[in-house]
């Protein structure tokens, strides 16, 4: 399992890095970036997937 | 001067957001037009669409070919090509449309980004603080007036590095703007030298003596190598004002108006304090301030009605945020609401530049008074009175607080 970001969806509303500090940064502009490399742990995972449900502009995945 | 209007005989084909059943309380006209409509029509302010749907606002939100963002606030009068300003609009991004627009936000979004905020939050605190000082000692405290109202101002003044004593002149400023909804244009214009007046004088004060702040930021800021015009910096000064104070007044009110009334949900935050960040969202979601506008760019037909162009769009994000089609138990206030899609800052490219200072104001405002009063109630319901306009938030708010 990895997490995504779609860059063109985006708009930095937030969610992701607030939710899942450990699995998601930011940029200069606030725009959401994937932090975590390699496998990501139950609980990182468990918390990605929050943030993907949480975005309000459906811009983050957990994909296979 | 106001002008008189007559009552709203039905929503769906007549509304009007300042219409007094609606400022006491939208949530059920909106769940009226969802099942009706779902887009309402008014001939009021030279013609107007409400789309009460999450879907409906989110199509039009993200839709920038079809409509354009060059006035964002609703007000009397059908605007037509001559009245509109350039594609620039008057106060740079909000009301700009692309291309223009991504190189407007991309300008100021470094000075909203978390990395530029987060570290606010001591500043806000203090803030916060010393406002819950001035009223130590009563036992009915007015929670919007004296303590929600002050806190956005300050932290932007700050921010634009403007001096403490012009405090005041910010929230009349911005009362004027968002608030002057029903007043003729020439009102309004008229209301406006005196506020371009101060800010011209600050921007020159600011170009004699440079320092770190943003309105320094603003006047070195480069596009294409070649500094903002003053129209510019100065459209996005009123942006910031206008955007930043009222809205997130709003939304502290509005928190502060449920705690005072669910004490199950206070209890919560009292004694789950790492609860704040989630519940924050859910006040988001359910008393969102922020109504925006757009116009029709061209006659067509969309979703489902025959819009025209220059029509207004009265752009619902609180409506969007209360569809059962979208939320479960979306007429609910669930503090703990974990999965919480909300739109209460906007959608796509237009997506608020000020959420994270938003939510940082909210967040400490909220844990600041809490902290102070972990038990309070409303004193006198018939005291709660509500904004008119676009940005929803209780004006007067006694809380018991002894």
């Amino acid at each position: 399992m990895r997490v995504v970001i779609d860059g063109d969806l985006c708009q930095g509303q937030g969610r992701c890095f607030s939710i899942a500090p450990s699995v998601f940064g930011f940029d200069e502009l606030g725009n959401g970036v994937v932090l975590a490399s390699g496998e990501l742990s139950e609980g990182e995972l468990e918390l990605a997937r929050l943030a993907e449900a949480n975005c309000p502009e459906h811009a983050v995945g957990v994909v296979e | 001067m106001t002008i008189e209007k007559t009552p709203v005989a039905d929503f769906a084909t007549d509304f009007d957001h300042t219409d007094p059943a609606w400022v006491a309380d939208p949530y059920p006209i909106w769940e009226d037009l969802r099942q009706r409509c779902p887009v309402a029509h008014t001939e009021r302010y030279g013609g107007a669409w409400f789309p009460a749907t999450h879907a409906g606002v989110t199509q039009i939100a993200k839709d920038t070919e079809n409509f354009t963002s060059r006035t964002v606030i609703m007000n009397d009068g059908r605007p037509d090509e001559l009245a509109l300003p350039s594609p620039i609009g008057v106060a740079p991004p909000i009301t700009s449309d692309p291309p223009f627009h991504q190189i407007a936000r991309k300008l100021i979004l470094p000075a909203f980004s978390p990395g530029a905020i987060n570290p606010l939050e001591p500043q806000v605190r203090a803030l916060c603080r010393s406002l819950l000082d001035r009223l130590e000692g009563r036992d009915v405290v007015e929670a919007s007036w004296d303590y929600a109202r002050l806190i956005p101002p300050s932290v932007i003044r700050q921010m634009l590095g403007f001096p403490e004593a012009d405090t005041d002149v910010f929230i009349d400023v911005v009362h004027t703007i968002t608030e002057s909804v029903d007043l003729p244009e020439d009102e309004r214009i008229a209301a406006f030298e005196p506020i371009e007046e101060y800010f011209v004088a600050q921007i020159e004060d600011h170009q004699a003596n440079p320092r770190d702040d943003l309105t320094t930021f603003l006047l070195n800021a480069e596009i294409d190598g070649q500094k903002l015009a003053v129209e510019h910096v100065f459209g996005t000064m009123i942006l910031i004002l206008v955007a930043g104070i009222d809205t997130t007044w709003s939304a502290v009110g509005s928190s502060l108006w449920h705690l005072a009334q669910n004490p199950s949900d206070l209890e919560r935050l009292v004694s789950e304090p790492d609860l704040m960040p989630v519940a924050v969202e859910e006040f988001l979601r359910f008393y969102a301030p922020v109504t925006m506008a757009r116009l029709v760019k061209h006659d067509m037909e969309y979703l489902g009605v025959p819009m025209k162009e220059y029509d207004w769009i009265l752009l619902g994000f609180p409506a969007a945020n209360r569809d059962p089609a979208a939320f479960a138990d979306a007429d609910r206030f669930v503090i703990d609401r974990a999965e919480n899609r909300h739109v209460a800052f906007g959608l796509g490219i237009h997506r608020c530049a000020g959420s994270n200072l938003a939510r940082l104001e909210l967040r400490v405002a909220l844990e600041e008074f809490i902290a102070r009063y972990p038990r309070f109630t409303l004193a006198d319901p018939d005291q709660v009175t509500w904004s008119q306009g676009q940005i929803r938030g209780p004006r007067r708010l006694p809380i018991r607080v002894g």
